[in-house]
C-alpha cells in the first residue's frame, strides 16, 4: 500500500483504505463495483476487524475481488457464495463473513442457495450487486432486467409474456424469518454512498449479536452493458431502476 | 474559507467523470493528455477546492487522496 504524499500545511482527510491492495481494479470506468469494494473495506478498516474478516468472492465481474480486498478471501462456484460463507461462519464462529455476489450469481443460478441460506438465518452478510444485466459475459438479460430493457439476448426489449417479470429477490427474502436486516441501497451519489456504508457497518455489528442474515442489495450501474457513459448510466438508474427497485430498508430490526 | 486540494493517481484513474459531476465547487476537469492505459484522467482546473471529499467518495478506483488545510492550534489565553 502506497503512502500518500505529504503536502506542507495540509492534512490528509481521505485516502484509499489500508484494507484495499494496491492492485488497480479491472472494472470498466464508472462501475459501481469499485465503490462497493471501497466502502466495504473502509468499514473493515474502521472497525479494526481486518484479521477476523473472511470474504467469499463470486463468479461474475467481481470474480477477482480477492485481488483487491486485503482480507482472507475464498472463491466460490457460480451462485454458491452464500453456501460457502455458511460453512466458513459455522467452522469459525468468531469471524465476520461476507458473501459478495452479483445478480446473475445470486438471483439466477444461486437462487436456491440464497433462499435457503437466508431461511436458515446464517449469521453472515450478503452483499448483492443488482445492475439488471450479466455484465461479464457481454450484457445478456438477467432475471433482474427491467421490462422493456434492451440487452444482447432481448434486442427488442424484455417482454413479460416471453421472459417473465423482473425478480425482486430482496422483497422475497425479507419475508423469511431468518432474515434480520434487509435493505436496498445505491452508490450513485455521495449521499447514497454514505448511507450504504452505514448499512454495511450496521450489518457487521449485527453479526456479532448472532441475530440472523443481513442482506444488502446495491442497485448498481453497468455503463458498458447498458451502452452509456457512467454519468448517463447513473441518470438512467435513477429514472428506470428506482421506480421498480425502491431504495430503503425493507426489514429493519426494531431499535 | 477552508482550502483543500486533491492528488489524483493518474495511472489508475479511468476518466469516468463521476468526480466531476460530484464536485460542488466545479473545480475538476479531464486532462488533455492520456495516461498509460489511454484514459484522460481527472485533474484540478482551479484552486477553489475545499477538501469536501465528495469526489473521492464516488471514485470507483480510489484514485483520489484529499487534503485539507491543517487546523491552527487554538491560541491559549495567557493571564498575568
Amino acid at each position: 500500500m502506497k503512502e500518500p504524499d505529504v503536502i506542507e500545511g495540509m492534512e490528509v482527510v481521505y485516502r484509499k483504505p489500508q484494507t484495499l491492495t494496491a492492485t488497480p481494479m479491472h472494472y470498466c470506468p464508472g462501475c459501481s463495483h469499485g465503490v462497493v469494494h471501497k466502502i466495504l473495506m473502509e468499514v473493515v478498516d474502521e472497525m479494526g476487524i481486518q484479521d477476523k474478516t473472511v470474504g467469499v468472492a463470486p463468479v461474475g465481474c467481481s470474480v477477482f475481488a480477492y485481488d483487491y480486498m486485503n482480507v482472507d478471501m475464498q472463491e466460490a462456484a457460480h451462485g454458491r457464495a452464500s453456501a460457502v460463507a455458511t460453512g466458513i461462519r459455522r467452522v469459525l464462529p468468531d469471524t465476520y463473513v461476507f458473501a459478495y455476489q452479483g445478480d446473475g450469481d445470486l438471483a439466477a443460478i444461486g437462487t436456491g442457495e440464497t433462499v435457503h441460506t437466508v431461511n436458515r438465518g446464517e449469521n453472515i452478510l450478503m452483499v448483492f450487486i443488482n445492475n439488471g444485466i450479466y455484465g461479464m459475459t457481454g450484457g445478456q438479460m438477467a432475471p433482474t432486467s427491467l421490462l422493456g430493457m434492451k440487452t444482447s439476448t432481448s434486442p427488442y426489449g424484455r417482454e413479460a409474456a416471453v421472459n417473465g417479470y423482473p425478480l425482486r429477490i430482496t422483497e422475497l427474502l425479507a419475508q423469511l424469518p431468518g432474515a434480520y436486516y434487509v435493505t436496498r441501497q445505491s452508490v450513485h451519489t455521495t449521499a447514497a454512498v454514505r448511507k450504504c456504508k452505514k448499512a454495511i457497518e450496521a450489518s457487521f455489528r449485527y453479526q456479532t449479536e448472532k441475530r440472523g442474515t443481513c442482506f444488502i442489495e446495491v442497485v448498481a450501474n453497468c455503463p458498458s452493458g447498458w451502452k452509456m457513459t457512467p454519468n448517463e448510466a447513473n441518470d438512467w438508474l435513477e429514472k428506470n431502476m428506482f421506480p421498480y427497485y425502491p431504495i430503503g430498508d425493507i426489514k429493519a430490526p426494531k431499535q | 474559507m477552508i482550502r483543500g486540494t486533491i492528488v489524483v493517481d493518474t495511472q489508475i484513474c479511468k476518466g469516468c467523470e463521476l468526480c466531476i459531476t460530484a464536485c460542488p465547487q466545479d473545480c475538476l476537469e479531464l486532462s488533455p493528455g492520456l495516461n498509460q492505459k489511454g484514459y484522460r484522467y481527472a485533474q484540478l482546473k482551479n484552486d477553489t477546492c475545499t477538501g469536501c471529499v465528495n469526489c473521492a467518495i464516488v471514485c470507483p478506483d480510489c484514485a483520489i487522496t484529499v487534503y485539507r488545510q491543517a487546523k491552527k492550534p487554538r491560541s491559549v489565553a495567557v493571564t498575568a
